[in-house]
């Protein structure tokens, strides 16, 4: 059937199944991904800990209200010991912190060719995007503190497609960033108002 | 104020030295059309003052009352938004200021208009007013919308804004040397060719699948209002009982037969209403549906009351989706609509064929740049695997419910436990059989210019989009999906969902490359000037 689906007169340069020359249509899909710059990680790690920081208080609270109830005179219905609540709490933070950031920098790349820009993402749930230049509508370089701090930018790509309206490439040097859109821009003939 | 547009129209042809352009009003009648629907909204409340204080020849007066000023007040603010809207028509964009105590104002620039269209409900249809809505794809609210302008002020105001918007496109793409906005401009609307037209008959066909029911419900909800006003306890059950005993004496002496054949009565009656309901409402939406291919792109006219008259220019037309339902399908009736940027009453898409057989379709799809796929397709289905995995993830939901039922029974009904297993049992059953059925209607095809796919099996929906239009291609995949090795892959599509899910790997990273490719090519800008020229 893939014999049948190659005789379509608009792509002469499909040569066989899988791993082509680098002019393949298919090359693109086993292009190796540049990686992100690694101080995504640490911008994930920031953000992880920030966000962790209400739950450990609230943790501490509830942990403290449950174990004072009991020595007000009153039996208390709480059974496990003091910090069972609070370590698992910091736990589940560790994974976030430490571990999932990591994981998370490796599952992501991205591969720009002279017409197009690829975005893979996800640990479990991959998801691999390519946005051809001559369709971005606009172009975004974002910075958020932590990311300022760090000097990297999230780039996003916006398009008029109802699926992928905006396509987001986070963990960028912010200097890189700013070359890719302006690479970018070159494709994009006629300014958006 | 009327013979302003056409001057202005004529003597600045060419963009950029435009001398400084008017601002405009809406129609004055338009106040008129404020004090009527306020004197509409003054109804009720005129009702409530005249009866609230009870029904005697005081009560009127302050009825009266009422009325007058909930008009008057209708009619002053109506007078102040008038007075304080004014639209200009720029050299590249139009510009709407209103607001009577915060003023706001809103620029378009003609090459972002999508489209124009008229708008007349049924008072200003009566008094000659039309409104007239620039659709930019921002989306419903967002749209700018002048209410109310004459009819010859509104097609002219349509036109003025058409020229303007192919001249701000023209330099831009650098491309239209045929003299295209130019040479198509004195022949209008006379070189409109009919695609597609519903008569009354076709409409009377049509509102026969059209059943619909939605009366009943206006009529419990009329019973409820009435409810709050009157003594009358619609939720009385002794109510009921009481008038079917002393309506329904007779009935219950009249024996068997009797009963059955007053029971099929009540069900003819009830298919008769809500067939009515069915063909007036088709009847006040289609009437004198007539589809039309003009220089300009898409020309479509309907409705009985409120009257709408749409144009979309061709190269604006993304994909078409071409419907059916499970009745009307067996009669071979489908409806066409057209995706694009712009919105139609609140839908994503324009119905250009609400209701046609598919040899009537063809010429539309032709039109608008399409085809259907053809006997020499290359068909390609989702893998098997993912057709297994989506059965099992059913027959997950069916395997909770089936222990939720047996336990429930168990607890208060152990006689019934086998019957709710059973009913459990064959609906996951039917369920499965569904699966794998729809899965093998589900299909997709790729060829030279376009993408298509299929899906359903009693109703078959097809769903075409141009490879050159696409916007993006992502591959997706979850946990199992990477274990089986199949893929979703997604297309963006302006103004509409793409997507063909559990496809092999392999497959989804061919037509994404193909696709790619066929993007890559043409620059978004060359989309809409190629399209100009095919059209020209």
């Amino acid at each position: 059937m893939d014999t049948a689906f190659d005789s379509t007169p608009l792509t002469p340069p499909a040569t066989g199944p899988a791993t082509g020359p680098a002019t393949a249509p298919d090359a693109s899909d086993d292009d190796a991904l540049t990686q992100l710059d690694p101080a995504y990680v640490t911008s994930l790690r920031l953000s992880a800990v920030v966000t962790a920081i209400p739950f450990l208080i609230g943790a501490i609270v509830a942990e403290n209200v449950l174990h004072s109830a009991g020595d007000g005179g009153i039996e208390t219905v709480w059974p496990l010991p003091f910090g069972v609540l609070i370590g698992l709490v910091v736990f589940v933070a560790l994974v976030f912190i430490i571990r999932l950031p990591m994981r998370r920098w490796q599952a992501r790349g991205y591969n720009m060719s002279v017409d197009r820009l690829r975005v893979v993402r996800g640990i479990m749930w991959r998801s691999d995007t390519v946005v051809p230049f001559g369709r971005v509508q606009h172009i975004d370089v974002d910075q958020g503190p932590i990311e300022r701090y760090l000097d990297i930018a999230t780039l996003t790509l916006h398009t008029a497609g109802s699926h992928n309206a905006s396509v987001h490439l986070p963990g960028l040097n912010h200097a890189v960033a700013t070359r890719m859109r302006e690479d970018i821009r070159q494709h994009i003939k006629r300014d958006t108002l | 104020m009327s013979e302003n547009l056409p001057a202005r129209a004529v003597s600045v042809p060419s963009v950029g030295h435009v001398a400084v352009p008017n601002a405009e009003r809406t129609a004055p009648l338009s106040v008129l059309i404020g004090t009527l629907s306020s004197m509409q909204n003054a109804i009720f409340p005129a009702l409530a003052a005249a009866f609230g204080t009870g029904i005697s020849g005081f009560g009127i007066i302050i009825g009266a009352f009422v009325a007058v000023a909930i008009a008057a007040v209708g009619t002053l603010f109506s007078y102040l938004h008038w007075r304080r809207l004014t639209y200009t028509i720029g050299a590249t964009d139009i510009r709407v200021e209103s607001g009577v105590l915060s003023r706001s104002a809103r620029s378009v620039p003609y090459e972002r208009i999508q489209d124009v269209s008229l708008e007349q409900k049924l008072l200003p249809r009566i008094l000659g007013l039309v409104s007239v809505k620039f659709e930019t794809g921002a989306g419903g609210a967002d749209d700018l919308a002048l209410s109310f302008l004459t009819e010859k002020q509104g097609e002219q105001l349509r036109e003025l804004v058409r020229e303007r918007r192919d001249e701000a496109d023209a330099p831009a793409d650098g491309q239209i040397t045929e003299g295209d906005a130019q040479g198509a401009a004195p022949a209008r609307e006379e070189d409109a060719t009919p695609l597609f037209a519903m008569g009354p008959k076709r409409i009377f066909t049509f509102g026969l699948f059209e059943f619909s029911l939605a009366v009943f419900a206006v009529l419990g909800g009329l019973l409820q209002y009435a409810d709050s006003f009157f003594d009358f306890e619609v939720w009385d059950v002794d109510f009921w009982r009481d008038l079917a005993e002393e309506q329904g004496g007779w009935l219950l002496e009249l024996g068997a037969y009797s009963q059955i054949f007053s029971a099929i009565a009540g069900l003819v009656a009830v298919f008769m209403i809500g067939s009515a309901t069915g063909l007036a409402r088709t009847f006040s939406r289609e009437w004198g549906f007539l589809l039309e291919r003009t220089p300009r792109g898409f020309r479509r006219r309907r409705g009985l009351f409120t009257r709408t008259d749409v144009v979309m220019p061709i190269h604006r037309v993304q994909g078409v989706t071409i419907g059916t339902r499970l009745l009307r399908y067996r009669f071979g009736w489908h409806s066409l609509r057209f995706v694009s940027l712009a919105q139609d009453a609140g839908s994503a898409s324009h119905v250009v064929a609400p209701f046609a057989q598919l040899e009537e379709l063809n010429p539309i799809v032709h039109t608008a740049g399409f085809h259907l796929p053809d006997d020499r397709a290359d068909w390609h289905r989702a893998t098997v695997a993912y057709r297994n995995v989506s059965i099992v993830w059913d027959l997950l939901f069916f395997v909770i419910a089936g222990v939720i039922a047996t336990l429930v029974t168990l607890a208060f009904a152990p006689e019934w436990t086998g019957l709710a297993v059973l009913i459990v049992t064959v609906v996951a059953v039917m369920d499965a059989v569904a699966g794998v059925l729809s899965w093998r209607f589900k299909r997709h095809t790729l060829d030279a210019t376009q993408i298509a796919a299929v899906s359903g099996v009693l109703a078959p929906s097809t769903q075409i989009a141009t490879r050159v239009k696409l916007h993006s291609a992502e591959i997706s995949q979850g946990p199992i999906a990477r274990h089986y090795g199949f893929a979703t892959l997604h297309l963006g599509l302006a103004g509409g969902e793409f997507s063909i899910p559990g496809i092999p790997l392999q497959r989804a990273r061919r037509v994404r490359a193909k696709v790619l490719q066929t993007i890559a090519a043409t620059d978004f800008s060359q989309l809409e000037s190629q399209h100009q020229r095919h059209a020209a």
